[in-house]
């Protein structure tokens, strides 16, 4: 079986079997980055723009060091201080990538909805680095393969996202990818930020963090990022972490084999105690390993690679 | 010159009509209705099978000039009107410069006299460049032209230069229109906030920040007794809140667009930047209650927020592409085929909206067919089939997101002044009888 679309913009719209397909694949693709000699020539010729127009360190990171073991060619292009500044349309720019004939633009942009405009305008396939506060599926599709890894199914799991659901890429997509894939999902973190009508996304809310984790096989933590404090979302570092913070004592709520999640980066004191990121039930750096894993799948299949992967 | 418009169904809610008959204009003016008006000399119109209505007013239209004549001109703002049956539109304040000033009112005026294809009436700015802070000099505005004052684009954000401003215009009877949004609250969203901005990530427009303006508005016009009209009501407590105030005797009234009323906010799940505007699209829910304001005279008006943009303008990123779609050429079809043919609105009634109501909110000429009153007219087709193809309107701009939408019922003519200014109909001269 092959993927429907030619882009990978989010899990909005896949379907349950696309998704294991992909995380079936990383799987076989694994273990390339645990030979010797860790490339394969799968992507060779083919070109890769990674083009980021808002700073990230580890997604970027992650998809070139994917491409590589892939053996693409890969180009970084951070245009937030060159062209974007002088005053050129994110449409004009992608017609200049375009024109370099890429096969891949890998995007991550701040505003929601900009690599589906990418994929209307270009003949290369678009794959979403993160949108803004929409979606960011790759990430979704490694927190799936480490949760699969360590638990051995997605179906039937009780998965807690702790947080700023408002603002979150990472929960948009995990939502979706989990709920696709049969699991049950509770979202929590402070009223001001639980965005509208999140429940027609088939998850429940808690209230309370402690309500969220009680027997959760997974607690998905999300970063809270200081601007949110000073656009009053909440009063204090301080008071977030007293409410929403993620400390042993609240783990002890969640099953006993409960993972611990985290996009990264973490904000220790902030929305997880040192003990916990640092604790046995964190998975926090397999997610970071099996990141490549999976997107090389991701590049591997939309380049039309079949189910016999490697 | 003479007109005569045979056998007609001639619907004028202002005389309480609604027959078939003949309607003769003469020198700019209606000379007069009857069962058989004999031509002599007349051009006529066979107007059998069609509808002759008062012409149809747009309470709120943009025209970009001066300033983004690359938007929309008044030539071609006029032009769109017309081909999409309105006689005459309110144009808003908001060009460069801004209107609130006597020497651009008569500009606009000046400038649809030389190249306007229906009336231009011109909105004044309620305070100076729309800034918020002073009232515009509104008595000169009113002398150079203008029928009612708006900061539209922007809400009067001030309560107290609100009231200021529901109390100087009773001067002039002009009424204050205002855009409702608490600026603070809306906190820079771009979609309603609600099913949709969570699906896609994007910032929320809650309905509260229209709803708050419209209930400090209605209290403002109560204290003061100033004539408010509510641009563009987008939610269902919006609507009540009119609706109840009326019922206590408030001077407010209200339009709706034709965008609220036949969509929704699961129009912009494709970040079609043609589906963003201000308000934000709403829900089914709100829309439902927009349609019965309609039926219950709660709304008095079906008004276009007709708001031209440049293609360029539009094909960004969702959240930098500007608020605003254009209206003028689509607005009658749709509430023909959605409202009339749907069996949600008699046809009278949707007169009133687009005619009665808004000539007389504004006290401007037109608004019916009685003798000696203007010659604006807007016949209508009923039958007529409209596909909506955005590339072939006479506006400048594009930005349509009705495109595709095949339509039952159009304008077929629209007469101003007594002078042709749109017209699919077959001219005869003299036919015997």
């Amino acid at each position: 079986m092959k993927l429907a679309s030619r882009h990978l913009l989010g899990i909005e719209g896949m379907t349950a079997d696309e998704i294991t397909l992909i995380l079936d694949t990383a799987e076989s693709l694994a273990q390339v980055s645990r030979r010797e000699v860790k490339k394969v020539p799968a992507l060779r010729g083919q070109t890769v723009i990674n083009f980021f127009v808002e700073p990230s360190t580890r997604t970027r990171s992650s998809f070139e060091v994917a491409e590589k073991r892939l053996s693409a060619d890969t180009l970084n292009f951070s245009p937030s201080t060159s062209s974007l500044v002088k005053g050129e349309t994110l449409a004009d720019t992608a017609r200049n990538l375009e024109a370099m004939a890429p096969d891949f633009i890998v995007v991550r942009h701040s505003e929601p909805g900009a690599p589906h405009m990418l994929a209307k305008i270009c003949q290369s396939a678009i794959i979403n680095a993160g949108d803004g506060p929409h979606e960011h599926p790759t990430q979704a599709l490694l927190d799936a393969f480490t949760l699969r890894q360590k638990k051995g199914r997605l179906g039937g799991l009780r998965v807690a996202i702790i947080g700023d659901i408002l603002h979150s890429r990472v929960a948009r997509s995990n939502i979706l990818l989990l709920r696709t894939m049969g699991a049950e999902v509770v979202v929590s973190g402070p009223p001001t930020l639980l965005p509208r009508e999140i429940e027609r996304q088939g998850v429940s809310v808690a209230r309370r963090i402690e309500e969220a984790v009680e027997g959760a096989d997974a607690i998905m933590m999300l970063r809270i990022q200081l601007e949110r404090q000073t656009r009053g979302f909440f009063p204090t570092l301080r008071e977030y972490f007293r409410l929403y913070g993620l400390t042993a004592e609240r783990v002890a709520h969640a099953r006993s084999d409960v993972v611990i999640m985290h996009p990264g980066p973490i904000n220790r004191g902030v929305e997880i105690a040192s003990e916990v990121a640092d604790g046995p039930w964190s998975v926090i750096l397999e997610q970071v390993t099996n990141g490549i894993a999976v997107r090389m799948a991701v590049l591997y299949l939309l380049a039309g690679g079949g189910e016999e992967a490697a | 010159m003479k007109l005569l418009l045979r056998q007609g169904r001639i619907v004028d809610p202002s005389q309480g009509l609604d027959e078939t008959a003949d309607l003769l204009i003469e020198d700019g003016r209606v000379a007069k209705i009857g069962s058989r008006i004999p031509p002599r000399g007349a051009e006529t119109f066979d107007c059998e099978g069609l509808v002759v209505a008062p012409g149809f007013i747009d309470m709120h239209t943009h025209l970009r000039e001066p300033g983004q004549e690359w938007k929309e001109t008044i030539a071609t703002g006029t032009a769109a009107a017309a081909a999409g049956g309105f006689t005459a539109v309110a144009a808003m304040p908001n060009t460069t410069p801004v209107n609130d000033e006597r020497a651009v009112t008569e500009f606009i005026v000046a400038q649809a006299r030389l190249r306007g294809a229906v009336r231009v009436h011109p909105i004044g700015a309620v305070s100076k460049g729309l800034a918020g802070k002073e009232l515009a000099e509104i008595g000169d505005l009113v002398a150079g032209g203008a029928v009612a004052i708006s900061d539209d684009g922007k809400p009067v954000s001030s309560g107290r230069l609100m009231r200021l401003a529901l109390e100087y215009t009773q001067i002039f009877d002009i009424p204050v229109i205002d855009h409702c949004e608490d600026t603070d609250l809306s906190d820079g969203g771009v979609v309603n906030e609600g099913y949709v901005s969570t699906a896609l990530g994007l910032r929320g427009w809650n309905a509260v920040a229209e709803e708050t303006m419209v209930a400090r508005d209605i209290m403002l016009a109560a204290d003061t007794g100033g004539r408010l009209h509510v641009a563009h009501v987008s939610t269902a407590r919006s609507v009540d809140l009119v609706r109840r105030a009326k019922r206590r005797g408030v001077k407010v009234s209200c339009e709706v667009t034709p965008h609220h009323l036949f969509l929704t906010e699961d129009a912009c799940l494709t970040f079609d930047t043609h589906a963003k505007m201000n308000p934000p699209l709403r829900t089914e829910a709100d829309r439902r209650a927009l349609v019965r304001g309609l039926q219950d005279g709660t709304i008095d008006a079906i008004a276009t927020d007709h708001a031209p943009h440049h293609t360029d303008d539009k094909s960004v990123e969702f959240a930098r592409a500007p608020f605003g779609v254009i209206g003028l050429e689509t607005a009658v079809p749709l509430a023909l085929d959605r409202l009339v043919h749907a069996g949600l609105i008699p046809l009278p009634r949707l007169v009133e909206l687009l005619s009665t109501n808004p000539a007389r909110l504004l006290r401007v000429p037109g608004g019916t067919l009685a003798a000696g009153s203007v010659a604006d007219v807007t016949i209508l087709d009923l039958e007529r089939r409209i596909t909506v193809e955005p590339e072939r309107s006479r506006s400048l701009s594009r930005n349509t997101p009705f495109a595709g939408w095949s339509l039952r019922g159009g304008p077929a003519a629209a007469i101003v002044d007594g002078r042709i200014a749109f017209s699919a109909l077959d001219a005869g001269r003299e036919p015997e009888s």
